[in-house]
């Protein structure tokens, strides 16, 4: 067992270091209201030995979880973790959204929010210590009790034990006592050979009501009285209300005011259709948006990009001389590669409840991903304290970087839409239809990347990449953390720090500046430049004529968990072995996120239609901490990249975004979904990511496998109907 | 809105089903444009047959007439998305009917065509792929007609409402560039001069 | 607005609707019951699937006029029959969701392909699912959760 200090007390934590995890916790100024959140009046019987966790007189346990749920399994992952240190089966455990509360801040951050694949890794060691304080309070409260020495106690399944005099008693009949319990400086941890609970394939605490249609989502939040807005917003970025005329939209039923916001004209109904049909009956004029660098013409765009490839941007990275080793190569390859606007389309599109409250504060209730953001935005907007502020998150249907908005974008609106319509004297829930959601911008930006590699006796001598993309830190409150030497870091992750072999790399950037909103997308810069990275490795294999496989093992000679992935998926895949009559395969290794990730895809083309078969995935995130469903992710991010490989992008024309709905930005549906096995690598490594760590290294083998099908290289995704005719 | 026309699932073949349009175009909002007249299918030299087939073969119709198991869509006569087929009784598969998504009447604010006993005409009323002599051919036949008669047929075109929904539907396609009075009058035409099928081509 | 009865989940039910609205927010906004949802509101995703008359249908797509008089079970009432049942347990032990935004209309679906094809191969499964989109890409888990369903409701019948 190893000894940890724990320097945490009983109620709220107060900015303490952990020497185990060396983790900082926040200052709360939430406290009371953290409790009151859960409904239930803080009685003193709750024993609540941190922020996280309370344990009730009846014996339930909730922990408040600082990770938002937006399908990756947080919750239940973040419950096993305290049930191994309360030991108890992470199913006793209730997990509700934490309150908005620096408290519940991301280690990895500094601010609460969820993404970067941070959730798993950074609150581990905080999660196990929450758990096991709890415990050592319980156990010390028992032992007091009975008068015996807590060492001769011991916890299992939610009780306390004496063995030697037979006595046991429940977690809640401890838990008035537990909360005087002066919580010891050191608690043992089990070591990993010791876990029970930690490792095992562990079903969802969610999987139930949200099957049932039980549990609720932002959207399906309903409160007394309240009323349904939807905005009506300019049709090109940045563009303006010039005029407009609601007399028709008032006239439809239901229809309850029409108001004008920042971001355009609000119609609030009581309902969905009534605001949905009054929005359509809105007569509106707006002024196209103006500035930036380039036209919003997709075409336009990728042809100013590729000019800009051309020319030298800021200096990510420059490992030897690679302008000299080029022009002494043998050969050099030449290759442009190009990613389109992707946007998150989650299956819930946005939205935020909100209820004004008479001291000027308001309450409200949303599914975000970025509580730390939010809070002090709309705290800053309403001009009160942060404690007249309550957020009431929610489970999200689904996220991918959309509700980490770093504008804050459809919490604000939706206030500015209730501070419109304060007369009303109604909650007001600002939804998105699916048509704002496409067209509303945050985008993974458009990307093109020039690389000219030089091959110098039989091995690839030089890199050299230029990326041209619009910068996501650009203009946020993490310009300054994000962006160093005119670089932002997200632009060239995956390509500035590319571990590969190769004696002169050097990587520029040029980070346009344009009007259409970019954001993270799930795994960020690095769906772009894996893309990049791993299809010019293929070409450069060809080129030699060496096994992609092979090639990549020799580059990768410094980076065993990279090795080690890759050579799992190829073992797994027989990727020594022939493949079926028109079968390709294709593959690929990318660390993202802390964690290490190799696919392999097999694919075939039929009339010029990809048709993906198969998909190996291997990982290496370190501990895992619930296999079954770190295996769900892997299946998910293969399927999602799959979707912005094969047929999904956002285009824009005459400024417009050409995408409406899911029929002309279409994911993959299910019997164009793949098998996809997933291989978890036993590792003794650093914890890392996983729900972005397996989308880079999906469109790279994709493509490559069509190639090995004998279709041509596909250098500008989505593929589409390149192969066709 | 029709509701008499409630009756959203056929029992029966969906015959002569001039049906399956595409997925909603963006900006549902506006009316259907109203179609010209053709005035130059009306001119008494063209072939009354001509007129027929024109109308037969647009996208409204042929959409619904594949030749194999995938229904079509749009103006442009893609594939229908969704893994669209035909399925058993020809309106569409266990769990993702035709029904599943078209009603008995258009839902222009969804985007969604729809018309009574929406479904894919039967195999044997598969007009893909067919010259005029075939497809003149294929309509008089009984064994492929549904066992009508030249009156009934003309009957059917004339009122059917999935058949006049070629004439009416939605946003974002195109209507049947044939008047529907003009083509009734060519079909009666045709049949009142014997029914002659135009000579195969060589 | 025009009064509407049909039978929801077994029960006979009477709303108040402005002729036109769609099923799906008569349910959600109405009704109260959010179970079905919102995804497109173009029948695309399928998210709002709910039977009526026992077959799977769009609710975002069907306006409240096609169901009066009609029989309508949603994602609230989809346990209350033995298909149903099977469905949800299988989705429930093979930890089908991710985000679990479209899995009641998945499960909708399901149960609507299982009554009319009690043994489903994947052929199927990908046209009778193929409405149904999920983001998280949790369609490995559907398909076998629908298998699982199938043996499970064979089983019984033995």
């Amino acid at each position: 067992m190893s000894g940890v200090e724990n320097l945490s007390r009983r109620g709220f934590l107060k900015g303490s270091l952990l020497a185990g995890g060396g983790l900082i916790l926040g200052v709360s100024w939430g406290a009371r209201r953290a409790q009151a959140q859960d409904a239930e009046p803080e009685a003193p019987a709750v024993f609540q030995p941190n922020a996280f966790l309370r344990i009730a007189p009846s014996g339930e346990i909730t922990l408040l979880a600082k990770h938002d749920e937006m399908g990756q399994g947080i919750w239940t992952g973040l419950a096993i973790v305290v049930a191994e240190g309360l030991r108890v089966d992470p199913a006793t455990i209730r997990v509700l959204p934490a309150p908005a509360d620096p408290a519940f801040a991301n280690n990895a951050f500094g601010v609460q929010a969820t993404g970067g694949s941070t959730s798993t890794w950074s609150s581990y060691e905080q999660m196990r210590m929450a758990g096991a304080t709890a415990r050592v309070a319980l156990v010390t409260a028992a032992a007091t009790q009975w008068g015996v020495d807590a060492a001769d106690c011991e916890a299992t399944d939610g009780k306390v034990r004496h063995a030697a005099s037979d006595r046991v008693l429940g977690y809640g009949e401890l838990a008035q006592a537990a909360g005087d319990v002066q919580i010891a400086e050191r608690v043992e941890l089990r070591e990993r050979a010791q876990f029970e609970r930690i490792g095992k394939p562990t079903p969802r605490q969610d999987s139930a009501v949200k099957v049932r249609g039980q549990a609720l989502f932002s959207l399906d939040q309903r409160v007394e009285g309240m009323l349904t807005a939807l905005v009506a917003r300019p049709p090109t970025f940045g563009g303006k209300l010039a005029r407009f005329d609601a007399a028709e939209a008032k006239a439809i039923p239901g229809v309850k005011a029409v108001v004008e916001v920042p971001s355009g004209v609000a119609v609030i109904g009581d309902g969905y259709w009534s605001a949905f049909r009054g929005r359509a009956a809105l007569e509106l004029e707006w002024t196209p948006g103006e500035g930036g660098d380039a036209p919003l013409d997709s075409d336009a765009l990728r042809a100013h990009f590729e000019g800009l490839s051309q020319r030298p941007g800021n200096v990510a990275r420059d490992d030897g001389d690679v302008v000299a080793a080029l022009s002494a190569a043998e050969r050099t390859l030449e290759a442009v590669y190009e990613v389109p606007y992707q946007a998150h389309a989650p299956m819930e599109p946005l939205s935020c409840l909100v209820e004004l409250r008479a001291d000027g504060g308001a309450k409200l209730t949303t599914g975000t991903q970025f509580l730390g953001i939010d809070h002090p935005a709309v705290v800053g907007r309403l001009g009160v304290t942060p404690e007249q502020v309550e957020f009431q998150n929610s489970y999200l249907g689904g996220g991918f970087g959309r509700r980490a908005n770093p504008a804050s974008d459809f919490v604000l609106e939706a206030l500015e839409v209730a501070l419109a319509a304060k007369d009303l004297g109604a909650p007001i829930k600002t939804v998105w239809t699916r048509e704002d959601d496409l067209q509303g911008g945050w985008y993974r930006p458009l990307f093109v990347n020039r690389i000219v590699a030089g091959i110098q006796d039989g091995a690839i001598s030089a890199w050299h990449q230029r990326i041209v993309g619009q910068s996501i830190a650009r203009g946020t409150a993490f310009e300054g953390a994000m962006i160093k030497d005119g670089v932002d870091g997200t632009s060239v992750e995956g390509a500035a720090d590319m571990p590969h072999g190769i004696p002169n790399l050097k990587v520029e950037l040029h980070s346009p500046v344009l009007r259409v909103p970019v954001q993270w997308w799930r795994s960020v810069g690095h769906s772009n430049t894996a893309f990049a990275k791993e299809s010019m490795l293929d070409e450069l294999a060809e080129a030699l004529g060496q096994d992609p496989y092979a090639l990549r093992m020799q580059l990768l000679e410094e980076h065993p968990r990279l090795q080690r992935v890759l050579r799992v998926a190829a073992e797994a895949a027989g990727w020594d072995t022939e493949p079926a009559e028109g079968m390709g395969r294709g593959i690929s290794v990318h660390e993202s996120f802390k964690g290490f990730a190799a696919h392999v895809v097999e694919a075939t083309l039929e009339d010029g239609v990809p048709r993906i078969r198969r998909v190996v995935v291997a990982i290496d995130c370190g501990l895992v901490i619930n296999p079954d469903q770190v295996e769900a992710q892997l299946q998910g991010a293969a399927i999602f990249a799959l979707s912005a490989t094969l047929g999904q992008g956002i285009t824009l024309k005459d400024g417009r975004v050409e995408q409406s709905n899911f029929h002309d930005y279409p994911l993959v549906r299910i019997h164009e979904a793949p098998a996809v096995e997933v291989h978890i690598v036993e590792s003794e490594e650093p914890m890392g990511g996983i729900g972005e760590v397996g989308v880079p290294g999906v469109a790279s083998a994709v493509c490559s496998a069509l190639r090995a099908a004998g279709a041509p290289r596909i250098r500008r995704l989505p593929i589409g109907t390149q192969l066709q005719g | 809105m029709n509701l008499r026309h409630r009756l959203w699932i056929s029992t029966g073949a969906a015959l002569l089903a001039f049906g399956c349009s595409g997925d909603p175009e963006p900006q549902p909002a506006e009316p259907a444009p109203q179609q010209a007249p053709a005035p130059a299918e009306q001119a008494p030299e063209v072939d009354p047959f001509t007129t027929v087939a024109r109308v037969l073969r647009h996208p409204r119709c042929l959409n619904c007439h594949p030749a194999g198991d995938r229904p079509r869509v749009g103006d442009d006569a893609r594939i229908h998305p969704q893994n669209v087929q035909r399925g058993p009784e020809n309106h569409g598969m266990p769990g993702l009917h035709c029904a599943t998504c078209h009603q008995p009447a258009n839902q222009p604010l969804a985007g969604v065509p729809g018309a009574p006993h929406w479904g894919l005409a039967p195999r044997s009323m598969a007009w893909e792929g067919l010259d005029d002599h075939a497809l003149a051919e294929a309509l008089k036949d009984r064994a492929k007609n549904g066992d009508r008669s030249l009156e009934q047929l003309l009957e059917h075109v004339s009122h059917d409402a999935l058949v006049l929904w070629g004439w009416d539907p939605g946003p974002g396609r195109e209507a049947v560039p044939v008047a529907h009075d003009a083509f009734v009058a060519a079909f009666r035409a045709w049949i009142e001069g014997g029914a002659a099928s135009p000579p195969a081509k060589q | 607005m025009a009064e509407y009865e049909f039978e929801l989940n077994g029960a006979a039910t009477q709303v108040t609707a402005e002729p036109g609205t769609p099923m799906l927010w008569v349910l959600r906004d109405t009704l109260g019951l959010t179970g079905t949802k919102y995804g497109c509101g173009r029948a695309l995703c399928g998210a709002c699937t709910i039977h009526l008359e026992g077959q799977a249908v769009r609710a975002c797509a069907l306006p409240v006029e096609f169901a009066q008089g009609k029989r309508l079970r949603t994602i609230e009432g989809l346990e209350d029959e033995r298909v149903g049942k099977a469905v949800v347990d299988a989705w429930i032990a093979g930890d089908v969701v991710q985000c679990g935004w479209c899995q009641p209309g998945q499960c909708m679906s399901a149960a609507a392909l299982l009554a009319e094809v009690p043994q489903p191969d994947d052929a199927a499964i990908d046209a009778g699912m193929a409405g149904n989109l999920c983001r998280c890409g949790a369609y490995p888990r559907i398909r076998r959760a629908i298998h699982r369903a199938a043996d499970a409701l064979a089983q019984e019948g033995k």
